[in-house]
């Protein structure tokens, strides 16, 4: 079997809309934004330092990018950090490099999952 | 009577380290997630630049391969101090001293040793250590199912291996099959991550929000006989080889982060009033810092000793067992009881309690469970009877 078998976030997609982002929970958390097409931007996570979770790190994250059209899913989740080192490796896996918005650093020292994927990551 | 009080050399780099901790890494924690177990590249480089300077990189590593060389006793001094910042447990000073690399690599061959050992301890190749399986990690010598068999030149590897911490960064692995039955058919072989029918299925989660196991698999991945790391059926031996040493610094670092948790807790006593007196003055209080006092204390002692019997030469087994024992179980309770002294605080992400509670927990299933420690210590006073 050649397919990574990382889990991605099963949450339903919800538009980038501030009634959307209001009704989010402030809870720690791995997020995924993508375009109307269904293409990932980015992910990323609420860690215990963001002031209201995954409220407040969407909406800065939506904030920083021109969120017109831009949908987000969301997954509550204390292992924050290695669930978004998972989705980025997943991500990976499946299309050769990270989310376009990701940054490189995010890259830095990532796994693979799956057999031998070639791609670059910093 | 033992006098375990440190020689002038051991102060010196104790007080060293304990600087370097305060100096250096706790300041960074600051600007960090708190469950992060990764410096910026940047500073790790700068710490690591530091370390090599100080000539203590690669602390674990034996002198004939460029390492400090440190013996068991100083090393386990210096674990006590290296693991006292938030992120100590897992990832001591993260990890800017340098790790031991996969010690089986030291007995291999001298052609295994260029195209691996040397690689790895110069931080160009990295490694994983493929001994646990779905089947069970506490007795290898029955639970090991991935199967080699000779096919010409090489081996045909078949099977899964499970718990294995960093494979999926890795460029080999020493992995260990089953060549035969019992404990003299293990064999261990170091397969490179891009042989064909190798891969990491899929990250396990645990109580470590960083630190993540991986799965892997093996369909019909050929292995050159070239990569047999000793002799067939000799795998048992080299997977438990260093595995008594290895648990004493572990033991210590435990106590490490249950000190911090410990010292956190009597100066939140003497600051935090209820019903106008400071917790300090409530009995119930009093008698959980006596409780953490008595478990560190102890299990310092016990740590102490069976480094002091490893470095002499003597048995040590048990010695190890018992500060595992000790160690692990002790601070779990400290930390445990330091949450409570600090009240909500305590279980919030804002102290570094809550991160060590998850983390301790797992220590007393790492590096052999608390039942297997006494399994060995009760063979070694029972001998055959024991089972």
């Amino acid at each position: 079997m050649n397919a990574a078998h990382g889990l991605a976030i099963r949450g339903a997609w919800h538009p980038a809309t501030e009634t959307a982002l209001s009704t989010l929970p402030a809870t720690l958390g791995v997020f995924e934004i993508a375009d109307s097409s269904g293409q990932i931007q980015l992910i990323g996570y609420a860690g215990g330092r963001s002031l209201f979770g995954l409220r407040s790190t969407l909406a800065t994250a939506l904030a920083d990018n021109s969120s017109i059209g831009l949908k987000f899913r969301v997954e509550q989740n204390m292992q924050y950090i290695s669930r978004w080192k998972e989705l980025l490796m997943l991500h990976f896996s499946q299309h050769g490099t990270l989310p376009p918005l990701n940054s490189a650093e995010d890259g830095v020292g990532l796994g693979r999952l799956g057999p031998a994927i070639q791609g670059d990551l910093p | 009577m033992i006098d375990f009080t440190p020689t002038q050399e051991q102060q010196a780099l104790i007080d060293l380290v304990r600087r370097f901790v305060r100096e250096e890494i706790v300041p960074l924690e600051a600007d960090l997630d708190p469950d992060a177990s990764e410096l910026r590249p940047e500073d790790a480089a700068r710490l690591e630049a530091k370390v090599r300077a100080l000539g203590l990189y690669g602390m674990d590593v034996p002198e004939e391969f460029g390492g400090a060389g440190l013996d068991v006793m100083t090393r386990t001094l210096l674990a006590f101090e290296m693991t006292q910042h938030r992120g100590g447990l897992y990832a001591p000073c993260y990890g800017v001293f340098g790790g031991a690399g996969l010690a089986q690599l030291y007995d291999a061959s001298d052609d295994q040793k260029e195209r691996y050992l040397y690689p790895m301890l110069r931080g160009e190749k990295h490694g994983y250590f493929g001994l646990s399986e779905p089947s069970g990690g506490s007795d290898p010598a029955r639970a090991i199912r991935t199967r080699a068999v000779k096919d010409g030149d090489d081996w045909i590897i078949n099977g899964s291996k499970l718990w294995i911490s960093g494979a999926d960064k890795a460029d080999f692995g020493v992995v260990f099959t089953r060549t035969g039955e019992g404990r003299d058919g293990i064999t261990a072989f170091i397969v490179d991550s891009d042989t064909p029918g190798f891969q990491v299925r899929r990250v396990v989660h645990t109580m470590r929000s960083t630190h993540y196991a991986t799965e892997l698999s093996f369909d019909d991945a050929r292995v050159s006989d070239r990569n047999r790391l000793g002799e067939v059926g000799k795998g048992f031996a080299l997977a438990n080889g260093r595995l008594s040493a290895q648990r004493i610094p572990y033991a210590a670092q435990c106590i490490g982060v249950a000190e911090v948790a410990h010292r956190m807790a009597v100066e939140y006593s003497k600051l935090r009033e209820t019903f106008g007196q400071p917790l300090a003055a409530r009995q119930g209080i009093q008698w959980m810092l006596v409780e953490n006092e008595i478990d560190l204390r102890s299990a310092r002692l016990l740590v102490l000793q069976a480094a002091a019997k490893a470095d002499a030469g003597e048995p040590f087994r048990t010695e190890a067992a018992v500060a595992k024992i000790v160690a692990t179980e002790g601070a779990g309770r400290v930390v445990d009881r330091a949450m409570q002294i600090h009240g909500g605080l305590g279980v919030s992400k804002e102290l570094p309690l809550e991160r060590w509670y998850r983390e301790l927990r797992i220590r007393r299933i790492g590096e052999g469970p608390t039942e297997v420690q006494k399994l060995i210590i009760a063979r070694d006073l029972l001998g055959r009877v024991a089972g």
